[in-house]
Parts: C-alpha cells; sequence; structure tokens
C-alpha cells in the first residue's frame, strides 16, 4: 500500500563541503530503493523545541550500496539544520520519505537536456544528471563559494555562475546562458524563485518543455495540511481550486503549469 | 479493559480521534496509520463551496509549536461527499465531518446536505481564526454562539459538536452557551491567535500576519480550559491542543475530557495517533481503570 516510509537511519558520513553547506550520507534501504531524482525526504531534529520536519531534497541515490545522500545548507544559528550538521557518522536520525513526484526523466528520451541549478537547488541536480542518459548541458549557479563542482564536470557540459564573480560567468545562471550561447530541447531547474521565474520565462518564450522544482514551507510532506501549495493553471486534484501541493503534486511541476 | 466511549449516542471503538486539519480526509495519512485503530477521523472544515485559502507562506515554526493561517481551503461539500466519505467508509471507524462557513446559512447549507450522508457526527468549526470573513465573530460572542448552534440543529441529523476558540475571557461563557444551544458535544480548543515576525526579512512569518498555535507549547493552556468547561457544563467534551503523546492525552481526560484529538502530532509523528491508543490501553491496565469513563474528569 505504502511507498513512502518514517524510519530511523544510520548516519554513514558527514562532511563540511564549503559554503555553509554539508554532506550526508545515509543508510536507508527502502528509501534508497525507491528514490527518484528530484524527490525528498522529511528530516526530523530531536529537539522538541523545533517540531516539524525539513524537507531537504535527494542529492545523490546509490541503490547498490542502499544509501542517500543529502547535501543541505546551514541556515543560522540554533537552526534544525544546524542540529542535523553535528551529526556524526553512527549517529541516528528520523527520516521520513521518498516524498514528492520526482523529475520526469522520459520527457528527455532522445533530447538535448538542460540542467539548472541555483544555490541550494544545485544538489538535486547532481543525481538527475546521473541519471538522465542523455545528452546534456549542467549550468549550476552559486553565490560565491563552488560546492559540488567536481561531481558534476564529470556528469557533462558544466558551466557555472557565481554572483561575485569568482568562477566562470559573473551573474546568474541566465547570464551564464546567454554567455555560452547554451541552448537544449528540455530544461529541468531547481532554485530559488526569481531564478526560476527567469527560466519559466526563458522557456516559454523559447518554446522548451520545462519542469521546475518548487519550493514552499511544509508542515506535514505528505499532502495533509495544505501548507505548501503554488497557484497552478489546472484545478487541482485535491480542493479544486488552483492550489497544487508541492509536497505532493510537486516539488516537480512543468513551467507552464505553475505561476511562480 | 473497555476503551470504548460514547459520546451523544455515537460509540467509538476507543477515545482517539485526528484534529480537524490536520489529517486531510485521511487519505494521506493512511499509508502510516490504520484508520481502523483510531476512535474516529476528524475531517478537515469543509465548506459550501471550493475555498483558496489564504496566500503562501501559510505556516511557521514557533518554540515547541508552529502556527498556521492555511485559510481553510477545501474543495467543497459535492466533492466531498463524492470522494472523501466513500474513501472513509472503507474504515471501521466513526467518520466526523468538520463544518466551515462564512454566514449561518452557509453553515447549516452543508449540515443540510450532510444529513443523509453516512457520517457519524458534525463538528462545527466557529472559532477558525483564519478565515477573516467568519468563524470569528461566532466563537468569540456568547450569544453568537447560542444563536449559530441552535441555527444547526435545526439542520442536523447527527449529533453536533460545537468547536470551542480559546481566544476568549472566559471559556465557559461560550460553553455555556453552546450547550444552551442545544450542542451534544463540546471540543475544545481550537488554535491560540498568534504572530511571529522574521526579524531578517522585517515581515510577518505567514501571509495572513496572524495565525494559529498549536502544538505541545499550548497545551497547558489547553488542559486549564477542559478542567474548566468540564466543571461548568454537562455534555461530553472532546480536548485536544498540543496531544503528542499518551501522557498527554490521560491528563486531557482526567481534567474531564470524554475523548481527545490529535493534531499537531501527525506532523511530526505520522504514527502519534496509534502510538496514543496503544499508550492509553496500557495506562489503563496499569492503574486499572475499567473504561475510560472512570478517568474522565476525576481529578477535581
Amino acid at each position: 500500500m505504502s511507498n513512502k516510509r518514517k524510519e530511523s537511519a544510520m548516519i554513514v558520513s558527514q562532511e563540511y563541503i564549503g559554503a555553509d553547506i554539508y554532506s550526508m550520507w545515509i543508510q536507508t534501504e527502502e528509501i534508497a530503493s525507491l528514490a527518484v531524482p528530484g524527490q525528498f525526504i522529511s528530516m526530523y531534529t530531536k529537539d522538541g523545541s523545533k517540531l516539524l520536519p525539513r524537507p531537504i531534497s535527494l542529492c545523490e541515490i546509490d541503490r547498490d550500496r542502499k544509501l542517500i545522500r543529502v547535501v543541505y545548507r546551514v541556515t543560522g544559528e540554533g537552526t534544525g539544520t544546524e542540529q542535523f550538521s553535528e551529526l556524526i557518522k553512527g549517529d541516528w536520525i528520523d527520516i521520513l520519505g521518498p516524498l514528492g513526484n520526482g523529475f520526469p526523466l522520459d520527457k528527455a528520451e532522445g533530447k538535448k537536456a538542460m540542467l539548472i541549478g541555483g544555490g541550494i537547488g544545485v544538489p538535486p541536480m547532481l543525481e538527475l544528471a546521473k541519471q538522465l542518459d542523455t545528452e546534456k548541458v549542467l549550468v549550476m549557479g552559486y553565490r560565491d563559494e563552488q560546492f559540488l563542482a567536481d561531481e558534476f564536470s564529470i556528469c557533462g557540459n558544466f558551466y557555472v555562475a557565481t554572483e561575485d564573480g569568482s568562477a566562470g560567468t559573473k551573474g546568474n545562471v541566465m547570464d551564464a546562458i546567454a554567455a555560452n550561447d547554451l541552448s537544449a530541447d528540455i530544461i529541468y531547474a531547481c532554485g530559488p524563485a526569481p531564478m526560476l521565474r527567469a527560466i519559466k520565462q526563458y522557456a516559454e518564450e523559447k518554446n522548451i518543455v520545462c519542469y521546475v522544482s518548487m519550493e514552499e514551507r511544509m508542515a506535514c510532506g505528505i499532502g495533509a495540511c495544505l501548507a505548501c501549495v503554488c497557484k497552478s493553471r489546472e484545478i487541482d486534484s485535491h480542493s479544486h481550486v488552483h492550489n497544487k501541493r508541492v509536497c505532493k503534486d510537486g516539488p516537480v511541476f512543468l513551467s507552464t503549469e505553475v505561476e511562480i | 479493559m473497555n476503551t470504548t466511549v460514547n459520546l451523544a449516542g455515537v460509540e467509538l471503538k476507543n477515545p482517539v480521534m485526528t484534529a480537524s486539519g490536520t489529517f486531510g480526509s485521511g487519505e494521506e495519512y493512511s499509508e502510516f496509520v490504520d484508520l481502523n485503530r483510531l476512535g474516529a477521523v476528524v475531517t478537515k472544515g469543509v465548506a459550501n463551496v471550493p475555498w483558496p485559502g489564504n496566500p503562501t507562506p501559510r505556516i511557521a515554526e514557533t518554540y515547541g509549536g508552529m502556527m498556521n493561517a492555511i485559510g481553510l481551503q477545501n474543495p467543497g461539500i459535492d466533492v466531498f461527499c463524492e470522494r472523501d466519505i466513500p474513501f472513509l467508509k472503507k474504515f471501521d471507524t466513526k467518520i466526523i465531518v468538520n463544518v466551515c462557513g462564512k454566514s449561518t446559512e452557509e453553515y447549516c447549507e452543508v449540515v443540510e446536505r450532510l444529513a443523509d450522508e453516512p457520517v457519524d457526527m458534525l463538528e462545527i468549526n466557529i472559532s477558525c481564526p483564519n478565515v477573516k470573513e467568519g468563524g470569528i465573530a461566532f466563537g468569540q460572542n456568547p450569544k453568537a454562539v447560542e444563536d449559530i448552534t441552535r441555527e444547526v440543529k435545526k439542520y442536523a441529523k447527527q449529533p453536533v459538536i460545537m468547536k470551542l476558540s480559546p481566544n476568549v475571557t472566559d471559556i465557559t461563557e461560550t460553553a455555556k452557551a453552546a450547550e444552551a444551544g442545544g450542542a451534544d458535544v463540546l471540543s475544545l480548543i481550537n488554535t491560540l491567535t498568534g504572530m511571529k515576525i522574521d526579524i531578517h526579512r522585517q515581515t510577518f512569518a505567514i501571509a495572513n500576519k496572524t495565525g494559529g498555535l498549536s502544538g505541545p507549547a499550548v497545551k497547558p493552556v489547553a488542559v486549564r480550559m477542559v478542567y474548566q468547561v468540564a466543571n461548568a457544563v454537562k455534555v461530553p467534551i472532546i480536548g485536544m491542543g498540543g496531544i503528542s503523546t499518551y501522557e498527554d492525552a490521560v491528563e486531557f481526560i482526567l481534567a474531564g475530557a470524554s475523548a481527545v484529538s490529535v493534531g499537531t502530532a501527525n506532523f511530526f509523528n505520522p504514527a502519534a495517533t496509534m502510538e496514543i491508543v496503544e499508550g492509553i490501553e496500557k495506562y489503563m491496565e496499569r492503574y486499572h481503570f475499567e473504561n475510560i469513563q472512570d478517568m474522565t474528569g476525576i481529578v477535581k
């Protein structure tokens, strides 16, 4: 009946990879066997003052070794993500997943794909890049310090934008696309709302099929509480009011389907 | 040992139910919870027509709790009757439909529509502080509470639970008003109106500015109010407000609740309701309680 699980899972490794970003590998046979790129997990703190799960996207899925990888940003002092960053190999963490719909890989068959990530929207593009068996160009945008760059560079043609100009094109991912005259038949993107808005506009002007992974504050993570809705063109299946649930109907949507 | 409870003639297999708005109509949580194990499922509020709800962000975490201003997004009574009631009928649990509206007429329209549907009880949300146009006036004024209760009772074929707002000076006044209007059962507490400000963005943490505070942080307030109301009215009480464990549930029962609802805890522990059912049974064994009634309101 169910393909979502809440479990206590063991942390296999935890590493700081720069720019307040941490990389954690977690042992979980079930979630690793079920998950697809673009899905996320809910991660729970052990602190009773921080009730709600933190939704974190999957950066890598290793079915053979029964592992998942999350790459997440510590958002400040005293935050739940800071508590996650203090966990070490052998510690246990409560997680729930896999959640959400994930990127539709089959849509890219025989096409040239562009994968665009910005900020903490970069990590989920890595597993997608690994699984997408087609010609692809990867465009990742960072504020300053890059992360996961080495891992992307072996997955395809890799372009970087940095806001401070320390690497690649100075500016954002759209600047990098223009500067390098990049093109594609299909786009997959994850990042902050302004970036997704620009990509949606770009894709629609050029008539490119575009899938965006959206972000919104969540409570239950499974589609019951209706906290994380986004405006949709079509009537949603739940409430019939043009409010799709990011956690369950998404987080990945066709760009023409949602308002950003 | 007998865990059944009788609420206005409706027998629940145990006193544990879900709190409206935290559990949808059970479909999403049925992946984690065996709905057959619950005393009842209380659905998310349903109105006469679909409601789109509030802009986002709709929630914010607070210390030991959370605030929400979902705005009662719901598909309306037609879709609810076609889809949600048949889903819930597949399970051996009682169905309690939470009803919301912006006017007396809207409440009554939904209640009337449900009269011939196979649902066990109705819970009337007169206290949700999230919908600017409604709710608040009914739930905070004893006269309005009595009037809406009386009107709803005219149309209702199922027992009526009036869900009380804690955002009042003296909750026993609205409780007595609901009882005088003919309420069969009272449920309390709804959320406490709160506010959170994002100091980095220098704006409100949720788009609606205010939201309803729930979760463990509100529990002592809720227990106090259940105790007060239990000593002020004769109708049974469904207690709720921050219940996360069986110990919390037992506190409410000892304070005067005949049954309990689990809300925010579902978000951080999807299996919370089932664990609470099991925990109450163990508690009854340990302290040799034969039935729930023997525990209800014994702390005076």
